[in-house]
């Protein structure tokens, strides 16, 4: 593994990740959008009907903008029977086959669907029509296309991950994110050292012994 | 050699499922040159036990969905017009990934997340643990009955199963076994309790089961709180029965761990009176003491009699209200319209004389004063209510009297059986609060009520219609923000004085970034796993995979109840080798549209598959409970031990599901009384 494909595969991580992560601000705003709506509809009794359409777009954008993201880091639900328990290789070979047959022409369709699909939108100035006189929808279909093809650059750079996995027994490392089940971070959380739990396996055996 | 086991299970199911198909499909049929409207059927079956396969393999779900879909798709729409198959299934695909983009159903999804994170880093659970175990230390296995408790509320409102038996397994787990439990009931306790999550409403897998069978969420909702809370009870049941029966195995706490240190003033004034509301009374007119130190321990003493009061006041007065009250409250009130969900029926020709205790008291408007009146007339201890009672229910009035109109019905009588009840409980709390239960109550009330309140709130504003699921979920992750930031905030204060508001902040945005992004990776995963699905089932429909299954089914002749056993046997093997966000987003399409050909209410089944998933998470070997908790476990304890504590637990979950089979009023009473 040359030390630039390994550079090469890191800044693609990076733009996958600062698109996800700049979009993951969304839910935020989102939040707090709905929130001002709820006080706005229940106390002030104003509601307003580009809330919706808007609530919407934010919560399609995000997800679809992280998808890169998450495959980035591996984030996507996996069946798990096997495939914890396989050596590298053997992972690396299953996941080059399948993103061949399946991630590849299902990704790119995707894309190249979602461009037309666009375009098609842009061409007729398309507004939503949940409520009249919606905002303009287009911009939100054009980012089916844009996350698809971050999606599809991303599933390349896994590819790769694969072969280089392949001839060197050990996927490639990469960068660290915050993690939904971070141990040491959870640990300190609530304030649990590693020597409370090492003597409490002194005590089971003391127990064990006893017993 | 524990290796090659766990691939042994994998390949040997695999191999029986290519097998089946081998030997089932009519090969001979397919291969005949031309394929036809029954042949198209079995390649969707053939398509069905590949994804099984495939997802097996390990690879994401969500392309392997989406690439296998789109390649069956394309041979739907070839048989029928080769030209035009290509543009249709590019069609197909953005048609479905735009529905999923723009689905109102889903969009709740990543706002619960977003709480669910928020208020994981509240770091309240160490409190909450601490506080409930003193809470319930008289319980037998208190300290499993504590963890039980505390799963259930910490899961309920994040919802992070790897999360919640993660930081049990840290904090739970050394205290039980330092407490001599034993480790396979200690770990039970923690990994089933983590589970509830999912099923405990607002759960993120109901919302997906809503979406995937157009079911609604807020009926969902409804109709899985009893059920979460049964299943909560029962493991609450159980640990108390094994700790009566076998003592050895959930021995209990010694006094010393029962006791809370009591601060200074405390323990001043407890030499002058056991009970806490006298003492405090009786020290406001020390002189050696702190006035305004008293004054707000009391305050807090009196809280529960406040609370009291004022639901008292508000069940008045919309039990007397003259017509059917709009509940504008809010949804800060939420929680208090749970006590008053009995109030709709009003019959305007009740009792007008309401019964023995209470009987001169019903001139209509005066709710201040008939709370005051009994009050004050009880012994010493509830003396103390009495000013602050009136303090609390005047407002009220004076809020509500502009609102009513002149001429209010006479409370029912229910209502002065509420009222008793209410008065009683009021005295019992007053009589019983002594100086060891106010440090408790005290510190349940900056862990457990909180939370409590906010979960009332989120669901009870859903449940009762005050707001959709999205509404709902946004203010709550706002809850969750504000909750995060007051926790925050209490700690920085106690490290950095003089900086804490800075400090606060810093903390909180760094929570906001964390759990934001979090939330985007979460919510990316679930959404593009139902892009997926939403291609492969549509592929499923196209070749006319389900009118097989269909007819294979009816042509059983399957009572109801043997197809609901079948297909909860189905789903309870699936849960083996899958997660349960495959199982829904994959079998529910196929399952559901069988349920009106056995009149088996859509909303019923999803209580039971929601249910039945609990076990998916503790079902070896992909009980994924089970790893979080080895990960963090002291060394001693294995895999094994954690597995054979699990036992008993997916037991009462398959009991359970019998319960709510046979009564089905469990969960669907409440949906059925709210939304006829």
């Amino acid at each position: 593994m040359g030390q630039e494909m390994q550079k090469l595969l890191l800044t693609v991580d990076k733009i996958s990740t600062w698109a996800g992560q700049a979009f993951a601000w969304l839910i935020l705003l989102l939040t707090l959008l709905i929130s001002w709506e709820v006080f706005a509809r229940y106390v002030l009794d104003s509601p307003h009907a580009w809330v919706f359409d808007a609530m919407i777009i934010m919560y399609g954008t995000l997800f679809m903008m992280a998808g890169a993201y998450t495959l980035s880091k591996s984030g996507h639900v996996r069946g798990d029977v096997l495939y914890g328990f396989l050596e590298p290789r053997t992972q690396a070979v299953i996941d080059l086959i399948l993103y061949l047959v399946f991630f590849v022409p299902g990704v790119f369709a995707l894309t190249y669907a979602g461009y037309f699909f666009a375009a098609e939108s842009w061409a007729m100035n398309e507004h939503s029509s949940i409520t009249s006189n919606g905002p303009p929808i287009y911009p939100f279909k054009t980012v089916l296309p844009l996350a698809g093809a971050i999606l599809f650059v991303q599933g390349v750079v896994e590819i790769i991950r694969c072969v280089i996995c392949i001839q060197e027994g050990a996927w490639p490392p990469r960068e660290h994110d915050v993690e939904e089940v971070d141990v040491d971070k959870l640990k300190e959380m609530v304030h649990v050292k590693d020597a409370d739990l090492a003597a409490l396996d002194l005590l089971g055996a003391k127990q064990g012994g006893s017993q | 050699m524990k290796i090659r086991k766990e691939l042994w299970f994998g390949f040997s199911l695999m191999a029986v499922i290519i097998a089946t198909v081998l030997i089932f499909m009519p090969w001979s049929q397919l291969l005949d040159g031309q394929l036809t409207r029954q042949d198209m059927g079995y390649l969707g079956l053939l398509m069905l036990a590949l994804i099984v396969v495939a997802i097996m393999l390990g690879f994401p779900t969500a392309f392997t969905l989406m690439g296998m879909g789109m390649f069956f798709a394309w041979l739907a729409y070839r048989q029928s017009s080769p030209e035009l198959a290509t543009r249709q299934v590019l069609d197909l695909m953005v048609q479905r990934a735009y529905s999923v983009m723009s689905n109102d159903v889903l969009i709740a999804i990543p706002l619960f997340v977003f709480m669910g994170y928020l208020v994981e880093r509240a770091n309240l659970i160490e409190k909450l643990f601490k506080s409930l175990h003193l809470a319930l230390a008289r319980v037998p296995g208190a300290l499993a009955v504590a963890t039980v408790v505390t799963c259930a509320i910490f899961a309920t409102a994040t919802g992070i199963v790897g999360a919640v038996v993660t930081l049990m397994g840290l904090l739970a787990l050394p205290a039980m076994l330092r407490a001599g439990y034993d480790i396979r009931l200690a770990a039970g306790a923690i990994t089933a309790g983590g589970c509830l999550g999912i099923l405990i409403p607002p759960s993120v897998l109901l919302i997906v089961y809503g979406a995937t069978a157009g079911v609604s969420v807020v009926k969902l909702y409804a109709g899985a709180f009893f059920p979460g809370l049964m299943l909560a009870a029962l493991y609450v049941g159980y640990v108390i029965v094994v700790a009566k029966w076998k003592p050895h195995l959930a021995p209990p706490l010694a006094a010393a761990d029962r006791q809370v240190a009591l601060p200074a003033l405390s323990q001043a004034l407890s030499a002058r009176s056991a009970n806490a509301l006298a003492g405090l009374f009786a020290g406001l007119r020390w002189p050696n003491l702190r006035r305004g130190q008293v004054l707000s321990q009391l305050t807090v003493a009196l809280l529960p009699a406040l609370l009291i009061s004022v639901l008292l006041a508000l069940t008045y007065l919309s039990a007397t209200a003259p017509a059917a009250v709009v509940d504008t409250a809010g949804l800060e009130q939420a929680g208090g319209s749970l006590a008053q969900d009995s109030s709709k029926p009003i019959e305007p020709a009740g009792l007008q004389e309401p019964p023995s205790e209470s009987g001169g008291l019903q001139e209509p408007p005066a709710a201040a004063a008939e709370l005051k009146a009994p009050v004050a007339e009880l012994g010493q201890s509830v003396l103390a209510a009495s000013p602050a009672t009136a303090s609390a229910a005047t407002p009220t009035a004076i809020v509500a009297a502009p609102v009513a109109p002149p001429e209010r019905v006479s409370a029912p009588t229910w209502y002065w059986v509420v009222f008793a009840l209410g008065l009683a409980g009021l005295v019992l709390i007053s009589w019983l609060m002594n100086w060891q239960r106010l440090e408790i109550f005290k510190m349940l009330l900056t862990s457990f009520f909180p939370l409590a309140v906010m979960i009332l709130a989120v669901l009870g504003s859903i449940v009762f219609g005050l707001a959709t699921p999205t509404e709902a979920a946004a203010v709550g992750a706002f809850g969750g923000l504000l909750l995060a930031g007051a926790y925050r905030y209490v700690s920085a204060r106690s490290t950095h004085r003089a900086s804490a508001v800075a400090k606060t902040l810093v903390d909180l945005g760094g929570i906001l970034k964390e759990s934001s992004f979090l939330t985007a990776k979460t919510s990316a995963m679930v959404c593009w796993l139902f892009v997926g699905s939403s291609i492969f089932s549509a592929a499923f429909a196209l070749l006319g995979g389900q009118e097989l299954i269909e007819a294979w089914v009816l042509s059983l002749g399957l009572t109801p109840l043997q197809f609901l056993l079948l297909s909860q046997c189905i789903i309870f093997i699936l849960g083996w080798p899958l997660e349960w966000t495959e199982i829904i987003v994959i079998f529910m399409p196929i399952f559901i549209p069988l349920l009106p050909k056995f009149g088996v209410d859509p909303l019923f089944f999803g209580l039971l598959v929601a249910l039945n998933l609990q076990t998916a998470f503790l079902s070896p070997p992909v009980a994924m409970a089970a790893f979080y908790l080895k990960g963090v476990s002291p060394k001693h304890v294995t895999l094994n031990q954690i597995f054979a504590g699990m036992m008993p637990f997916m037991g009462i979950q398959v009991l359970a599901l019998a319960l709510l089979y046979a009564f089905p009023a469990i969960g669907m009473w409440l949906p059925q009384v709210l939304y006829k």
